[in-house]
């Protein structure tokens, strides 16, 4: 055996061994990060709508948005925790705001995309300005905003893992226990089973987003 | 008018209609009264920027006009919910304006939809649209509108435009974006369309070709949607109320007239000699010409229909009226307009053939038959002999 193969035999081992925290822990981590979409979507959808309508209110909307992405996470961690307290609050209130700007931005995008002649012939044809933005505004931008929320959760993957730092749930407790024992037995192992669980799952949650993709997306405006 | 039992569309008629569009000085339109007789195609045409498009637009309200009064069949359509007055006048514009993420059935779907029509009473309807404007139901129903040309997108807009069987039908220059001869063919299906459903049309164009060949009654526009001139397009051509019109009518009024006349409307003499090929012997023929001082005659088919000219000297040696003479080139229909009467009659070096319904020889046309023409309709619409415009320019 060589090193390589010894550092994979060890960790394979480590990983069985701990099969059953390790697996509640991922899937702790992604329903963490789902919910922290879906919250954002909701979230962000809606600051979206409100404001696509005039520049002043997008440029607004998305220059906040950026801003909170510019705060470190252990920063804003820091600012949560005498808040909300430790565990999975603070960490969910964190991934939602970081999760704001691209959903946000994509949704402000995806709706002052669609055709102003769309948008005057669903009016003149007698739709309610309801149903122009539920049945055809929001359709057309929504793989704009399923877009958004891909890179949303591409980006909470890793940033749930710094929210462990706050008590939060998921597979971010492994690595940071890893890599405070540095030296001690199966430290390695711990941090690395970590960190390699998040990039499988993000790679899982990629698949999920394409498969919704073909599901949700009419094939009159897929690309 | 006799005509006016099946007429679907109603009466739109503007009563001093201003808008003025927050933060200009000037109203884009100013005081504008006219009245949109029922069952007619009503164009509104003029240069960019006088204010077709928001004079349009304020008929279905989706510009409200800053004051005056809009009636459509009698109601106040300032008094109706917005999205109820629309539903009940179709619409269409230059971009056709199709849902990209519906497919063809569900976009012309949309207003029965929206009424509330039931599932099978829609599938039938959205066939019968699609079968009225020309597109093969079965191959087109389920694609998306980027799956199909300019010209078919504006089929589809249309028939969902008039899916909801709509009596008033607006129509902001519905066919701008597509090449000429796709416009043409656009053009005379609407026309057809209206003979089966008379709907009251409203179509805003610049172009005053269009509005020649698809107007019963046009609407000159100048600043501020001012009406110079609101006729029908034969008195317009003949007698423009003033320079600026005849600048709009633009150069060739005489010859746009001739596509608002057709051949039925005009003398066409009896005069060629005629003579059947299979029953006619070439020495019979060649004595009725001597007789009559002919150089010239034409030869017809059993049925009547004209097939070869034939000049006297080639009687002499031919055995047969089947093998001589030369091949009648362009014929003229009793439908064809006098424009395509004119062109006929300069290919064929004077005059033309014309032929009836059923392709048989009814008569000749020459150039006469046309400048008559136009000098009648000039008489018929005042006394100007030449438009206005010529004298200033
Ligand atoms: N939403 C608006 N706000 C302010 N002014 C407008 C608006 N829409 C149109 N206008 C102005 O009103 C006038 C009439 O515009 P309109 O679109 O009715 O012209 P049009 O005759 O349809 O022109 P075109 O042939 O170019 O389509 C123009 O001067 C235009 O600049
Ligand atoms: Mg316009």
């Amino acid at each position: 055996m060589n090193d390589t193969e010894r550092v994979i035999m060890s960790l394979f081992d480590y990983v069985v061994d701990r099969w059953e925290r390790l697996s509640l822990s991922a899937w702790l981590h992604v329903s963490e990060v789902v919910q922290a979409t879906l919250l954002a979507a909701v979230v962000g959808v809606l600051i979206g709508v409100a404001v696509y309508r005039s520049p002043a209110g997008s440029a607004v909307a998305t220059a906040l948005a950026s801003t909170i992405l510019t705060i470190p996470s252990f920063a804003l961690l820091g600012l949560l925790i005498p808040v909300f307290g430790l565990g999975a609050t603070p960490s969910v209130i964190a991934l939602v705001l970081y999760a704001l700007l691209p959903i946000t931005r994509n949704t402000i995008v995806g709706l002052s995309g669609v055709d102003p002649a769309v948008r005057d012939a669903a009016r003149g044809i007698g739709m309610s300005r309801l149903s122009v933005l539920t049945r055809v505004e929001l359709r057309l931008a929504w793989p704009a905003i399923l877009a958004g929320m891909r890179v949303a959760t591409q980006m909470l993957m890793g940033i749930a893992v710094i929210a462990a730092y706050a008590k939060g749930p998921g597979l971010g407790g492994e690595v940071f226990s890893g890599l405070t024992r540095a030296g001690s037995a199966n430290a390695t192992n711990q941090a690395l089973a970590g960190t390699l669980g998040v990039v499988i799952l993000a790679l899982l949650l990629e698949a999920g987003y394409f498969v919704l993709a073909r599901l949700t997306v009419s094939r009159g405006i897929r690309g | 008018m006799a005509d006016s039992d099946n007429v679907s569309g109603v009466e739109i008629q503007l009563d001093q209609v201003t808008k003025r569009y927050p933060g200009s000085r000037e109203p884009a339109v100013r005081d504008v009264s006219m009245t949109i007789p029922a069952g007619k195609i009503v164009i509104l045409v003029g240069p960019s920027g006088c204010g077709k498009t928001t004079t349009m637009r304020m008929i279905n309200r989706l510009i409200e006009p800053t004051s005056g009064t809009i009636t459509i069949g009698g109601e106040d359509a300032l008094r109706l919910d917005p999205d109820t007055l629309r539903r009940k006048i179709g619409y269409a514009i230059q971009q056709a304006g199709l849902f990209p993420h519906f497919t063809v059935a569900q976009n012309i779907a949309v207003v029965p939809g929206l009424l509330g029509w039931n599932r099978s009473r829609i599938r039938e309807r959205v066939d019968e649209m699609m079968d009225l404007v020309g597109l093969e139901p079965a191959d087109y129903r389920d694609r998306y509108p980027r799956q199909l040309s300019g010209g078919q997108q504006q089929r589809v807009g249309v028939a969902r435009a008039l899916a909801a069987d709509p009596p008033v039908l607006l129509m902001d220059e519905p066919f701008g974006a597509v090449d000429p001869i796709t416009r043409g063919n656009l053009q005379d299906e609407l026309l057809r369309l209206q003979t089966e459903l008379r709907k009251t049309i409203v179509f805003v164009t610049h172009d005053f070709d269009e509005a020649v060949k698809l107007g019963d009654k046009i609407a000159v526009l100048g600043d501020q949607s001012a009406i110079l001139q609101y006729d029908t397009p034969e008195a317009i051509l003949a007698n423009p109320a003033d320079d600026t019109v005849a600048g709009f009518v633009g150069a060739g009024a005489s010859l746009k007239q001739l596509t608002l006349l057709r051949v039925r409307d005009v003398e066409y003499p009896d005069i060629a000699l005629t003579a059947v090929e299979t029953r006619d012997s070439p020495g019979a023929l060649r004595q009725r010409m001597t007789e009559q001082g002919r150089t010239y005659a034409l030869l017809l088919d059993e049925r009547g229909r004209p097939k070869r000219w034939v000049h006297v000297r080639d009687l002499s040696s031919a055995t047969s009226l089947t093998s001589v003479g030369r091949p009648v080139g362009d014929v003229v229909s009793t439908q064809s307009t006098l424009q395509d009467a004119l062109e006929a009659i300069i290919a064929e070096g004077g005059n033309a053939v014309v032929t009836g319904s059923r392709g048989e020889y009814v008569g000749m046309v020459d150039i006469r038959t046309v400048t008559d023409a136009v000098q009648q309709l000039r008489e018929e619409h005042g006394d100007a002999p030449e438009p206005t415009g010529s004298a200033a320019s």
